[in-house]
């Protein structure tokens, strides 16, 4: 659907080089909701930019549909904008038009005969819940309704795919949930493809399926939600999922509970079906030690469970030994060191 | 000496309707001019949709230059120009000529900065959904500038009725002709109180309706 080939992007600013996007090979397939998440400055906008060519890379090839964007003249590729829907942080909405003249902007360049327009204008109305606003000015809305238009809009001239530049940045959490849930009816009930940009975990993981980090213009790492969220292999892809996965308790809380004579504490991963059974029971009683879960939680992420516990274990040395090595065979886990200070 | 008001009335009537003639067509010629310059200056910005450095290094140094001349050596500059384009440098229509280049450059800079103020990620919106660059001109440029555009011209408007005025005195018609030869040239204050409440009645008008329509459009 979409595919970047060891693209980079250089930037000339006065006599100094700014390298945005740095040997990016990416793939999105159809159907994907495909997350790129990054701090502020990572090249996120830029790599997204490219996909419709309002940034041309300054190596690498971008394909859409399989066609080297590059290779497109101006009118071929305008044509290939209309049929890839953008949305912003900012709206981006025309003041001077209605909220029914904006979605009926881009059918207008389309030259769709007026009755359609009229059409389509209230169906993408309906389909965005804002039947009651299709004759205010963008003023007069809030800034998830805002979006909403700027999402109607994207979707007029029946696009196949949906690029979104940090689209929920500017929402407050409540709205970035509606917003997001409206993303997923995009994707789900028309079959739209969508690339998004975001520095919010959050929204990686209520919708995206795939995703890619980036840093410093580099893509860092990339892979299926799931595995990524329980198994970040780069340092900065592990502190954005610790921004919306807390998964350890201060540090204060440890040396007390340490005090009071905890040991053997471990990290238990639960992935999948592993936490249909009750695995802990089963193995501690076997062993006759006793298992206490200081800290976690549970989660359901893309369809799947996936648990992440702190867990300590409590009884005769050599038996918690043997309890966990059979635990081990069956789920993830690793030694916490609390540090003593 | 004193002025037959029976006579002069009409006199004066006829002078303002000049002024309103000349005013009137001034703007629409200029505004055509000017939004023209003004949109070039800003499509061939660096960076903008149609970047031309050539095209908006000569028009920004014209602006420039023809602007801060003040308009009576202007016209008067300009009177060998106005004599081929008009036929003559004398009277109401004559005097459209230099009023016309002036005000187009004076609109063309307030038509650049209305739209500099256009942010440019709706623009940005409207190349993402395929427009062409003349499609983003006439379809989100000029649309979305429209409202202090509006406000922008009404200003030059007030300005134009100054220019008017010295337009007159030196042979083009019109209250400021009424202004010089009675009120300046034979110390007829009563006259020169007449031309003056006309006058500023004439700026309220444009300026009332200027506002009416800008608010109109910008809906506040
Ligand atoms: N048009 C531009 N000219 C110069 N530098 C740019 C331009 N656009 C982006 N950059 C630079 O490229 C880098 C990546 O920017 P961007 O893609 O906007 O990052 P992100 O969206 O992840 O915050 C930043 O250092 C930014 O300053
Ligand atoms: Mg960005």
């Amino acid at each position: 659907m979409i595919e970047f080939s060891d693209v980079s992007k250089i930037f000339k600013v006065k006599n100094r080089e700014v390298k945005a996007v740095q040997n990016v090979s990416l793939k999105i397939e159809k159907g994907d909701i495909f997350g790129v998440i990054g701090f502020s400055g990572a090249g996120k906008s830029t790599l997204l930019r490219m996909v419709n060519l309002l940034e041309k890379p300054t190596v690498g090839t971008v394909k859409v549909h399989d066609t080297d964007l590059m290779k497109l003249s101006p009118k071929e590729l305008r044509g290939l904008r209309r049929n890839i829907g953008m949305i912003f942080q900012n709206f981006n909405l025309m003041t001077s038009r209605t909220v029914a003249g904006n979605i009926a902007y881009p059918m207008k360049l389309e030259k769709v005969p007026k009755k359609e327009i009229e059409r389509r204008t209230k169906e993408l109305l309906s389909f965005v819940g804002l039947s009651e606003k299709a004759k205010d000015y963008p003023e007069q809305l809030s800034g998830g309704q805002k979006q909403r238009v700027g999402i109607a809009r994207a979707l007029a001239n029946n696009p196949d795919i949906l690029i979104c530049d940090e689209a929920t940045s500017a929402l407050d959490p409540e709205t970035t949930a509606d917003i997001l849930k409206l993303l997923k009816r995009v994707n789900a009930e028309l079959g739209i493809t969508v690339l998004l940009i975001t520095h919010e975990m959050n929204v990686i993981q209520e919708i995206c399926n795939r995703v890619a980090v980036m840093e410093n213009g580099f893509v860092i790492e990339s892979g299926d939600v799931y595995d990524v969220f329980t198994n970040p292999q780069h340092p900065t892809t592990q502190r954005f999922i610790q921004s919306v996965n807390q998964d350890r308790p201060s540090e204060a809380i440890l040396k007390e509970w340490r005090e009071n004579g905890g040991n053997h504490l471990y990290r238990v991963l639960f992935k999948g079906s592993t936490t249909h059974t009750p695995l802990l029971s089963e193995i501690t009683q076997k062993y006759g030690v006793y298992f206490n879960i200081l800290y976690g939680t549970v989660r359901e992420l893309q369809q799947q469970m996936f648990g992440n516990l702190l867990v300590s274990f409590e009884g005769d040395e050599r038996a918690i030994k043997k309890a966990i090595l059979e635990l081990q065979q069956i789920v993830e886990m690793e030694e916490v060191v609390v540090h003593e200070s | 000496m004193k002025v037959d008001w029976a006579l002069f009335w009409p006199r004066i009537l006829e002078a303002t309707g000049q002024t309103i003639y000349m005013v009137l067509l001034t703007l629409i010629f200029g505004a055509i001019i000017g939004i023209v310059i003004g949109l070039l200056l800003y499509v061939t910005r660096e960076n903008n949709i149609m970047e031309s450095k050539v095209v908006f290094t000569i028009l920004n140094i014209l602006v420039n230059i023809i602007r801060p001349i003040p308009f009576i050596i202007f016209l008067v500059a300009l009177s060998p120009l106005t004599r081929i384009v008009m036929g003559t440098t004398i009277g109401t229509t004559a005097a459209i000529f230099p009023m016309t280049i002036a005000a187009a450059f004076s609109i063309a800079r307030v038509v650049e900065n209305n739209l500099i103020s256009i942010d440019p990620g709706v623009i940005e919106a409207a190349k993402a959904m395929g427009a062409s660059s003349w499609q983003i001109v006439f379809t989100v440029l000029i649309p979305e500038a429209l409202g202090p555009l509006v406000l922008g011209l009404t200003f030059v408007t007030v300005g134009l009725i100054d220019f008017s005025a010295v337009a007159g005195t030196v042979g083009g018609g019109g209250l400021g002709h009424i202004a010089i030869t009675y009120g300046y040239q034979r110390f007829d204050t009563s006259v020169m109180i007449v031309t003056v409440v006309i006058l500023i009645v004439l700026v309220q008008l444009a300026q009332w309706l200027g506002n009416t329509v800008s608010k109109k459009i910008l809906r506040r």
